[in-house]
């Protein structure tokens, strides 16, 4: 049978291993590794479009945070009742149309996908006018303003209360539902056509445009998809964590991601889903070094804050000295796997 | 708005911008030889301010030695930055520098949260700075005259060395032409160590007046004033000293004046830089004092 069919049907195939997995830990699995797997999904979907823009479009795009706090206000704000909105805005009542807006779940999800793209595709004029550092400034102002506005508007997001008592509608089937379906309209886009043109605009963008692409088009095609998928990632995690405040979605999450798609190697899908699995797995397991260590003839004090500091020095290791990542431009494939079990062609 | 009230927003602007502009020069100077924005060096702030408190109450030194001690220090701890975190990466694509930086400063912050804890500490003012004198019927606190009077001493220092001296004319070779600078035989990691040195000297300056002047020290204090000490000197045009000193004025200057006029906007405050920074760069990405570049393409 040709490569794509067979392909085709080992994809099928790792999706139904997949959701079986999951069905075992739905059933058997703890609490907490639940919570771990949702989180581990989560971050791929955030990861995975994060990496669309930085690894294949080349361009250092520091407010992600911005898409995130607007996907998960909006659904936030289309699951609650009106009456739980009654009861959580205190200070302000919350305007209206919102106060009587309730939709089902997955149309909320969509809709905070949308309402991200809407606020990418507002600020993609001034932001793609310029390149490098300053586009990466701009875009870190813009994931600070949308933090700020979330505080200071309280007739619209309860400001610096948050909203609180969310229903916990994310499970692993959804998590793991919208990250696998992240993960195949990312690659189908960068394996086409519009992928090839970004990475030709990431590798001398005046070479491509001598080649007639619009650096302009194929960018905001990569912001605005990135977008949507945050937004999405963003109304998950709110349902998931089910109380959302500004303070969640400071810069500090965009650094987070950025450790992900970096360590994960820059470029590559698989780098980030291995980069998501690693931070969301490694951040858990950490934590034992702020807790007091008792090695029997060795007592270490719990330090707070260590965890932070073994990531930022990760981060600044791997920068220096691998900055490739784990996966460099790699994607994995099937090609690869089978070959290495001796099942596939060689050479 | 009566003109006492006036006077006073526009001293305390000027005092909150030459702040902004000490912090910016050190940006500036860097971007114009490297061509990175150091993220870190908003971070550099809040060492010099620890540093300060644990020369005063550790060492118990008196405060005209421990802050120009804690400035040298800070200063040190710029070039062991560079050391570290730029030089391993000269070669290397900007994206790389860039998120070397953001791990720098982020490295630094959480630093300073294991090792001091992240409960705010109190800056021991010194009482020649506690005065409050009265000028035109306005009451002032004498630092926030001191603050705009040291910043131009420091600022012709720094014009003084990079003018009149053989280090200045490196440096200002290295902002026009790294690789030829390379070739006139000047040891470019030097100069570079010598820029980030000055750089960081000046930023614990404006660290400690800033301390001085709110007095709650915590480790994130640095990352807003560095912030807009940034979009301060892109505002003055990125790679210019003077510009970076002037945008930072203005910014200053403009922070003040919006709350003082429009008074229910005092939560947009911070945001109020970054739209600055939008417009500039929308419309006069040079800065002004910047040349503007010709569009080669």
């Amino acid at each position: 049978m040709s490569k794509s069919r067979r392909n085709f049907i080992l994809n099928i195939a790792a999706i139904i291993v997949l959701f079986i997995i999951l069905f075992l830990f739905n059933s058997y699995g703890t609490n907490y590794q639940i919570r771990i797997l949702n989180n581990i999904a989560v971050f791929i979907t955030l990861a995975v479009s994060y990496n669309l823009v930085n690894g294949i479009c080349g361009i250092l795009h520091l407010g992600p945070n911005a898409f995130i706090t607007i996907g998960a206000y909006t659904s936030a704000l289309l699951t609650m009742s009106a009456a739980e909105k009654q009861m959580t805005y205190i200070i302000q009542p919350l305007v209206w149309p919102l106060s009587v807006l309730h939709t089902p779940f997955v149309l909320s999800l969509i809709a905070g996908g949308v309402m991200a793209t809407i606020f990418a595709l507002l600020i993609s004029f001034p932001v793609f006018r310029v390149r490098g550092d300053y586009l990466a400034i701009v875009t870190l102002g813009f994931g600070e303003v949308i933090r700020v506005l979330a505080n200071a508007l309280q007739s619209i997001t309860n400001g610096p209360l948050g909203l609180k008592g969310l229903v916990p509608y994310t499970n692993l089937w959804w998590s793991w539902g919208v990250a696998v379906v992240t993960i195949i309209m990312v690659q189908k886009l960068i394996n086409g056509s519009y992928g090839r043109a970004m990475k030709s605009i990431r590798e001398d963008e005046i070479a491509a445009r001598a080649m007639g692409i619009d650096p302009f088009k194929h960018l905001l095609l990569a912001f605005l998809i990135s977008a949507f998928f945050s937004g999405v990632a963003g109304g998950l995690l709110a349902h998931l964590i089910t109380t959302i405040s500004p303070t969640l979605f400071t810069f500090f999450l965009t650094f987070n991601l950025l450790i992900i798609i970096v360590v994960g190697g820059l470029g590559s899908t698989t780098g980030a889903i291995i980069g998501a699995a690693l931070f969301a797995w490694g951040g858990e397991a950490l934590r034992v070094v702020e807790r007091p260590l008792d090695l029997g003839f060795l007592k270490i004090p719990g330090v707070p804050g260590m965890r932070m500091v073994i990531f930022s020095i990760i981060l600044m290791l791997v920068i220096i000295f691998a900055r490739r990542g784990i996966m460099g431009r790699n994607e994995f494939s099937w090609d690869w796997l089978l070959t290495k079990l001796r099942l596939g062609e060689r050479g | 708005m009566s003109g006492t009230i006036l006077l006073q927003q526009l001293i305390n602007g000027i005092s909150l911008g030459s702040l902004y502009g000490l912090v910016a020069i050190g940006y500036t100077m860097v971007y114009g030889i490297l061509r990175l924005i150091n993220f870190a060096h908003g971070d550099l702030l809040m060492f010099a301010a620890y540093t300060a408190i644990y020369l005063v109450g550790i060492f118990t030194l008196p405060w005209y030695i421990s802050f120009p001690l804690a400035m040298l220090i800070t200063g040190s701890m710029g070039m062991l930055l560079d050391r570290c975190a730029y030089r391993p990466l000269r070669n290397a694509p900007r994206i790389s520098l860039l998120i070397s930086a953001i791990g720098a400063s982020f490295l630094l912050e959480n630093l300073a949260i294991v090792f001091i804890g992240g409960i705010p500490k109190g800056f021991p003012r010194p009482q020649t700075f506690d005065q409050v004198i009265s000028i035109m019927g306005v009451r002032v606190q004498v630092l926030t005259l001191y603050t705009p009077v040291i910043t131009v001493m420091l600022l012709l220092g720094l014009l003084y060395i990079i003018y009149r001296t053989k280090v200045g004319k490196a440096m200002r070779a290295a902002s026009k032409d790294f690789e030829a600078t390379r070739l006139m035989g000047i040891n470019l990691d030097r100069i570079i160590a010598i820029t980030f040195f000055l750089g960081s000297f000046l930023a614990a300056a404006g660290g400690i007046m800033w301390a001085m002047k709110y007095p709650q020290v915590n480790p994130f204090m640095g990352v807003f004033p560095g912030l807009k000490a940034f979009i301060a000197a892109v505002l003055g045009g990125i790679g210019n000293i003077v510009g970076a000193v002037l945008g930072g004025f203005l910014l200053g200057l403009g922070e003040i004046l919006i709350v003082a006029f429009v008074p229910e906007l005092s939560q947009y405050k911070d945001a109020f830089a970054f739209v600055i920074l939008i417009l500039v760069l929308l419309f006069r990405p040079t800065g002004i004092m910047g040349e503007p570049i010709i569009d080669k393409t």
